[in-house]
């Protein structure tokens, strides 16, 4: 055996060695898989800190250590930790192996006898697999500095900003008209109730007219290929059929359309705009665009009143206009898509849809800015009578085994602010039916406690239905919340002229198609998945893709701002690297064995793998390659391995595991 | 062609004759297949489960296990109470091993075993999936046009909760409704319990909930309340005179079978369908179909 192993054993305080023998199991490797290379058995107290990290490099230089085992936590945690002490001792990094006896061992397991055997299957299984790496060397790509940030809403706005007040160029890109997301559509923000445009808008204003930013507006991205530091965007910017080179924005053409629609996404359809439009005043940009599937010309060849009245020269109007698609470069991606309502006619005994005067809290958003359909007064669906009694339903959606089980984080503050905007624009008497009042963040709790002092009335119940059916005299005309009231153990039936739904949010409809464009994943409620849910939530488990807002989960302005200032920061932080060391984890493809059955193709999660049509075998692209191991084990013809996963260290380790090691030589 | 067995249940023999009646006529005009299990007994109802849960499973399963004998694979009740019960037995003999070897350890004494392995379905069930509702309209000759029907499901009916039905808010009922002709009302409490056998234990808090049901339906116009289970139609009809004492109101409207409205649409003899037992007369509702 001409390897010289070292194998070191870590009570993690008492996280380990509080259900594993540490000091048993290392002296059992030192003696028992001697004949298998290990020359030094040790254990120490904590061997993430300094000191044990010096023990290893010692050992390597004293005792020409040559290949390294650290069982402790899972390699997710303290992996590179180690892999730097032996480089630094002057080891190959890679032929350093973790193995973990915290998560898999110590965490799950009560008998402290098994528990111990346990780590000792495992670190024999280890040292096998140790003894089949290879010295690999990190792949280094060159890094883009250009960003593409997709969706502008407050998340993306500010990642944007912060990339390009550093100097550097930014491709924003934005599916609507204009940027500035849910947050536009708002009238006041919780808890200091200042105006949501007066913060936004200058902002906005910034994004539009920033030197390094490309504003693509009304267009959306189709396709990416490349790799962390490459990337390639192919993006489709939608016929606006108004050249904005000419376009003044002066608002003439959509004065003088004829057709009236219904606009759903920016006042949630309790509004109406024209065929050709601007969503808001302050839209950025400030050109219009056609919505071709109601425009009556694009339907029976005639009107073209906007071309006829645009007073610009030449004419802004362009009925030949077609799609354009877009090539840009960008080093990293921040994907900022945000959230959409939750649909409120999916519980149908809230008579959402049914029910005139119930509406959503999109819909009560509108109503209260000034700018919208009401001109900020608070009103029933008639449009002019005020509610006297208004029911705020909360958790529509959110904490519900029926629909999602997450709580969606904003509801209880929006509804607060619901609260108290009713009572100060109508008097109306407010009740608010919550399971319960989160409020953690700064100054929220205060904000319930003006809400209860101004009279707001809480019940502690879970609404059943909202009916129009009266029972007795006083509800007539009414509609009648019946909801259990949980404090006093009372069922309560409380008529009332309105009832705001306030709705939960959900990931957007087409976020996995989505994700998968990007190559990352969503977790069970469908939100984009984070590095790491605490230490690193802004990356995704593909280099390169960072995400911000509430893409990643449920999250107000402040949270979502936060997030977009620090994708933006980490994506600074690649750039001013020039290059990127890749890890050399990687598949790659046997060609002589592939038999171009494509399977792998589909199942990559990192859209690595391409099939070459000239050769009919599939191959893969190692910078975009995360080495998950996914196509390996797919592979019906065996012809895919992966560097530091190879067959051949899987069965050693088995064997290790199963112990086979400890009597006869294991199959080399 | 197919074989259901037919469990009628003991409503259907005293109380619900015109259930019964209106099953087999209307069963036998869309060829579907009633076998009534031989010597089936009483399912315990909503009574028994709550006095000792093992009995009455035994009770439910020896129906079961008769049917099985036959060799018949779908097992079909008009009552929801009796459907419930047989689902909730059934589906439990496949997941519980040892509730099942209890069972059929008594059920020996009678020669009998069960395996758990019937299909169970309320009687509308079999009608919309097996026969379907473009079938039964075809064969409509009365259509129920412009008659207002407050479709009464109960709550049993709903409780075996199946994947496909929003159990809050089904629609099945009311398509059958629409697929007769009849103008199906969006009937606010057409889940609500309608007290079940509270009437007999506290009367008053069973009046309670009658009166809402009865409230709901006249808000909607109803001419005619439709239910799917003896009980309901028990609770809703028998009671309409108390429920008047009770809170100065004056409820009258008929209550029917849904069996009673298919029977008309498609064209069965009122006589047939046990039209006329009613204590409310269903006699305006006929008007609607000739």
């Amino acid at each position: 055996m001409s390897e010289k192993i070292g194998v070191y054993v870590c009570h993690c305080g008492t996280n380990i060695a509080g259900t594993v023998d540490v000091k048993g199991v290392a002296e059992w490797a030192a003696e028992h898989l001697k004949h298998r290379g290990v020359v030094i058995g040790r254990e120490y107290k904590f061997m993430c800190s300094s000191l044990g990290q010096e023990l290893v490099e010692k050992d390597i230089k004293e005792l020409g250590l040559t290949r390294v085992i650290v069982a402790a936590c899972s390699p997710h945690l303290h992996e590179k930790t180690f892999r730097t002490a032996c480089k630094n001792a002057g080891l190959n990094p890679y032929l350093c192996e973790m193995v973990s006896i915290r998560e898999q061992v110590s965490w799950v397991h009560t008998d402290k006898v098994a528990a111990t055997e346990k780590s000792k299957a495992a670190i024999s299984g280890g040292v096998e697999r140790v003894i089949h790496n290879e010295p690999l060397e990190p792949i280094q790509v060159p890094i883009h500095a250009d960003t593409l940030v997709v969706g502008g809403g407050i998340a993306g706005i500010q990642a944007a900003l912060e990339i390009a007040d550093a100097g550097y160029h930014v491709c924003l890109v934005e599916r609507e008209p204009s940027i500035g997301g849910h947050m536009a559509q708002f009238d006041k923000t919780f808890p200091t109730l200042d105006c949501a445009a007066c913060i936004l808008t200058p902002k906005m204003v910034e994004i539009g007219s920033h030197p390094n930013i490309t504003l693509l507006t009304w267009s959306e991205v189709e396709k990416v290929d490349g790799y962390v530091g490459n990337f390639k965007a192919t993006i489709r910017k939608k016929a606006s059929y108004v050249n904005t080179d000419t376009c003044t924005g002066c608002g003439i053409c959509w004065e003088k359309c004829p057709k009236k629609v219904v606009d759903d996404v920016y006042e949630a359809g309790l509004g109406i705009r024209k065929a050709i439009y601007r969503p808001f005043a302050q839209a950025v940009p400030k050109y219009p665009v056609m919505d071709v599937e109601n425009c009556t010309y694009f339907k029976n060849g005639k009107c073209k009143a906007c071309q006829l009245f645009c007073p610009t020269e030449p004419n802004s109007i362009n009925f030949e206009q077609k799609d354009e698609i877009l090539e840009i470069q960008a080093g990293n991606i921040i994907l900022a898509t945000g959230y959409d309502l939750f649909d409120a006619k999916r519980i149908p005994q809230y008579g959402y849809g049914k029910l005139p005067n119930v509406f959503t809290s999109l819909e009560f958003e509108r109503m209260c800015n000034a700018a919208g359909p009401t001109e900020g007064r608070v009103v029933l669906r008639d449009m002019k009578t005020a509610p006297k009694s208004v029911v705020i339903v909360h958790c529509v959606g959110s904490r519900d085994e029926n629909y999602n089980k997450y709580c969606s984080s904003i509801c209880c503050m929006q509804s607060l602010k619901f609260a108290h905007l009713v009572m100060e624009r109508t008097g109306a008497e407010v009740y608010n039916c919550y399971i319960d009042i989160r409020t953690p963040s700064k100054d929220y709790e205060e904000f319930y406690k003006r809400v209860l002092e101004e009279g707001g009335h809480f019940i502690r119940g879970k609404v059943a239905e909202v009916t129009d059916s009266a029972r007795l005299p006083e509800e007539e005309g009414k509609l009648i919340v019946q909801v259990e009231d949980t404090l006093i153990g009372k069922q309560r039936r409380i008529p009332v002229d309105m009832v705001i739904l306030s709705a939960g949010i959900e990931p957007r409809h087409d976020a996995k198609e989505v994700g998968k464009l990007f190559g990352i994943a969503c977790g069970a409620s469908g939100w984009y998945t984070e590095k790491h849910p605490k230490l690193d939530p802004v990356a995704t488990m593909t280099e390169g893709i960072y995400i911000a807002g509430c893409v990643q989960g449920p999250k107000d302005i402040p949270a979502s701002v936060a997030q977009g200032a620090a994708a933006a920061a980490r994506v600074l932080g690649k750039i001013q690297q020039g290059v990127i060391a890749l890890e050399p984890i990687k598949a790659s493809i046997n060609e002589t064995q592939c038999s171009g059955c494509r399977i792998c193709n589909g199942l990559c999660p990192f859209n690595a793998i391409a099939f070459i049509e000239d050769d009919k075998v599939s191959s893969i692209n190692p910078a975009l390659c995360q080495g998950c191991g996914t196509c390996v084990a797919a592979c019906p013809a065996g012809a895919i391995s992966g560097t530091g996963f190879s067959d051949q260290q899987i069965i050693a380790q088995i064997d290790g595991l199963l112990l086979k090691n400890l009597e006869e030589p294991v199959a080399a | 062609m197919k074989q259901y067995a037919y469990y009628p249940g003991c409503s259907l023999e005293s109380l619900a004759t015109s259930y019964n009646l209106s099953t087999l006529e209307v069963a036998q005009k869309l060829g579907v297949d009633l076998k009534e299990i031989k010597d089936w007994n009483c399912c315990g109802a909503t009574a028994y489960f709550p006095v000792d849960e093992l009995l009455a499973h035994t009770l439910v399963a020896r129906n079961l296990a008769l049917a099985e004998k036959d060799g018949l694979s779908d097992f079909v009740a008009p009552c929801s109470a009796c459907y419930k019960n047989a689902y909730f037995t059934n589906s439990y003999l496949k997941k519980d091993a040892d509730l099942a070897e209890h069972i059929n350890y008594a059920l020996e004494a009678d020669g009998l075993h069960v395996n758990g392995t019937m299909k169970i379905r309320h009687l509308i069930e079999v009608f919309i999936e097996d026969v379907g509702l473009d079938e039964i309209e075809k064969k409509i000759t009365h259509p129920l046009k412009g008659l207002r029907v407050a479709p009464y499901y109960g709550c049993q009916l709903l409780r075996p909760r199946k994947d496909h039905e929003n159990v809050e808010n089904p629609q099945f009922f009311e398509n059958l409704l629409s697929a007769l002709g009849a103008e199906s009302l969006d009937y606010p409490s057409k889940t609500r319990c309608c007290g079940g056998s509270l009437i007999v234990t506290n009367r008053k808090a069973a009046l309670d909930m009658v009166q809402i049901l009865l409230q709901d339906a006249v808000n909607r116009k109803a001419d005619v309340i439709a239910t799917t289970c003896p009980m309901c139609n028990v609770n809703l009809e028998v009671y309409q005179n108390q429920v008047n004492r009770e809170f100065g109101t004056q409820y009258s409207i008929p209550v029917m079978y849904f069996t009673q409205l298919m029977g008309v649409a498609l064209g069965i003899k009122p006589g047939k369908l046990g039209i006329g037992k009613e204590l409310v007369s269903g006699e305006p509702v006929l008007a609607f179909a000739y």
